[in-house]
């Protein structure tokens, strides 16, 4: 497959300015731009649950443009930090604006990810040749998770507090140097300035190191190409379009949509997804009666707490996500897309709900009934990937693949 | 013969049948469509833009501080005051006669930047000047007292100002400013 395809409907820029075409003959990076970007060639059946790379690619880029405005009024110091946040929500032109977006932003970024990362469970589209694809994206996930962490510690009300104490406790599992590694964490002997002065370096730092990992992720698919709904490989020209003007059109009808939401989170429920305990100024002396983390690291809390054993439930939550990881090797299926695999579906939605089960466990009392909820949810969490997809294909009849994207493509329209 | 060959072939390039073939209305109709869509887009990005460069603006409480009040009733004849305002040093001087005397008496024909003394005071508090203490060349403070007019002498450069605070000597450019002030009462002014 070339790297580009001939975009029939649009010139390029080198044709229609005389100053492009001049700039691209002594630095092609006009004409590079636009093979690598522009026209790329992309599956022509992929369905709007494509467009959410794009989607979280904008909400990475609203991250840093509001983050980078709010850090030049906050002040990361522990007498000052939260003083410091008020004054930008009270002081600061718009600042109630800018860290809004900033907060809600983060919510949504993570409901695109999350999207983002189910389209691919249910396409197969961590199988072969994208194994590195896959990967680059779970180390993404993993720095989102570790940035929103940290950022959620500046603010330094209760939450970010306690979030902080528990958080880090979690290395204290480790066996003999767990202790020493909390107090190189903290920088001291508990939560304290040294901890959000470096907390505030680092969350400024890792959305960059994101952007890195973005560009890796980027590279990678645009060497194995895009998956699509049938999981059948691009085969003929007849199979693809370019990526402008097809999908940066289609991909502009999501942003509308991700933005109407966005919006409506924004500018009247800001704080439905933060907790009202942030609001109280961090006391190392009085535990809220109630920790919760945020909501997109509930279901990963829930199989912490699942565990009745310290080192035992940090381990599971961090092999919930490490599973990941071993994901194409586990998946022993020939077919990709879920569409064409009528046993896996079940198993599958199954799975995501049971995720989302665990979200609520996650909020919930750690007591009662739920403790045993979380345990059940645990355990088919990790079978699903240990068991049900490794064992599935000796026991599933996958239904006829289409003869090629086209196939597929010519047999929706006739449908319409 | 060769030359009509080849203008040919290239017009059939220009149409091959593989490319969509379009009546020029349609692509009028598309190309009207895409500006308007790159203009909306623009202009929504332009306004979402907006909020962020204006953040970087003096913040509310920084403009709460813009004006001070100043009790001036402690400040003896012929002596002068230092106070802060917005970040800079004002002084208020307490002008004696025979200091509002010299700065009224020069022709405004000598003065570099020419301004009249009764404009650089407020009318019938001929004795009170209030100056922002920024030498107009490069940012220093001057001081008070000093000089051949007795104004006040700036030790960076050597620019010289009178008893108007108004420039006499030296590289500065202008008068020293007179920040924008109102009495409140007879011993209390506010500035800004």
């Amino acid at each position: 497959m070339s790297n580009h395809i001939e975009n029939d409907l649009e010139q390029s820029l080198t044709e229609k300015s005389k100053i492009a075409k001049w700039i691209n003959d002594r630095l092609p990076i006009i004409s590079s731009i636009e093979n690598t970007l522009l026209r790329h060639p992309y599956p022509k059946n992929l369905s709007y649950l494509w467009s959410f790379g794009s989607i979280a690619g904008i909400a990475l880029v609203i991250q840093i443009l509001t983050g980078l405005f709010l850090a030049m009024h906050y002040v990361p110091n522990a007498d000052m930090a939260f003083d410091s946040v008020e004054h930008i929500m009270r002081d600061v032109r718009y600042g109630w604006l800018i860290r809004y977006m900033h907060a809600v932003g983060a919510s949504m970024f993570f409901v695109a990810v999350y999207i983002h990362i189910a389209r691919g469970l249910f396409y197969g589209s961590y199988k072969s040749p994208r194994e590195l694809l896959w990967w680059f994206g779970i180390l993404i996930f993993l720095l989102m998770m570790a940035t929103a962490f940290m950022g959620y510690v500046l603010p330094w009300g209760q939450m970010s507090f306690w979030g902080a104490t528990v958080i880090t406790n979690l290395f204290s599992a480790i066996p003999i140097v767990g202790e020493h590694i909390v107090a190189w964490l903290w920088g001291g002997y508990s939560v304290d300035n040294p901890t959000l002065n470096r907390f505030f370096v680092i969350h400024f730092v890792l959305p960059f190191v994101i952007v890195a990992m973005v560009m890796l992720h980027l590279a990678s698919l645009h060497t194995s190409g895009s998956n699509n709904p049938t999981g059948v490989e691009i085969k003929s020209k007849k199979d693809i379009i370019p990526f402008h003007p097809y999908f940066t059109i289609k991909d502009m009808v999501g942003f509308v949509a991700y933005f109407i939401i966005f919006g409506y989170f924004l500018f009247f429920y800001p704080n439905s997804l933060g907790h009202p305990d942030n609001y109280i100024p961090a006391n190392p002396l009085v535990t809220p009666a109630h920790i919760v983390p945020e909501w997109y690291f509930l279901p990963f809390y829930a199989i912490l707490r699942a565990i009745p054993d310290k080192l035992g439930g940090v381990l599971m939550m961090f092999g919930s996500i490490a599973i990941l990881f071993a994901l194409p090797y586990l998946d022993k299926s020939k077919v990709k897309s879920g569409a064409y695999r009528p046993l896996f579906k079940k198993f599958y939605w199954l799975f995501l709900v049971n995720f989302l089960f665990l979200g609520w466990l996650g909020q919930s009392p750690a007591e009662g009934w739920y403790v045993i909820a979380a345990r059940i949810s645990t355990f088919y969490y990790f079978t699903y990937f240990l068991i049900i997809l490794p064992q599935l294909p000796k026991f599933e009849k996958t239904l006829p693949l289409p003869k090629s994207i086209d196939d597929h493509y010519q047999s929706l329209k006739r449908k319409k | 013969m060769p030359d009509n060959n080849s203008s040919t072939s290239k017009s059939e390039q220009n149409t091959t049948p593989s490319q969509n073939v379009e009546s020029p209305k349609d692509e009028s109709r598309r190309k009207l469509l895409t500006t308007t869509a790159y203009t909306a887009a623009g202009v929504g990005a332009v306004c979402a833009l907006l909020p962020f460069v204006d953040s970087m603006n003096p913040s509310d409480d920084v403009q709460a501080l813009a004006s001070i009040e100043v009790d001036i009733s402690n400040i003896a004849e012929g002596q002068e005051k230092k106070v802060m305002w917005r970040g800079k040093p004002v002084f208020i001087k307490h002008r004696t006669k025979q200091e509002i005397e010299e700065a009224k008496s020069v022709p405004l024909i000598e003065l570099k930047d020419p301004e009249e003394d009764a404009k650089r005071v407020k009318p019938g508090k001929e004795q009170w000047l209030v100056t922002v203490g920024i030498c107009t060349h490069l940012g220093c403070v001057p001081i008070g007292g000093q000089g051949e007019y007795k104004g006040w002498f700036c030790p960076c450069h050597g620019s010289v100002y009178d008893t108007s605070a108004r420039i006499r000597k030296g590289p500065a450019p202008k008068n020293l400013a007179v920040p924008p002030y109102e009495f409140l009462s007879d011993t209390k002014i506010k500035i800004g």
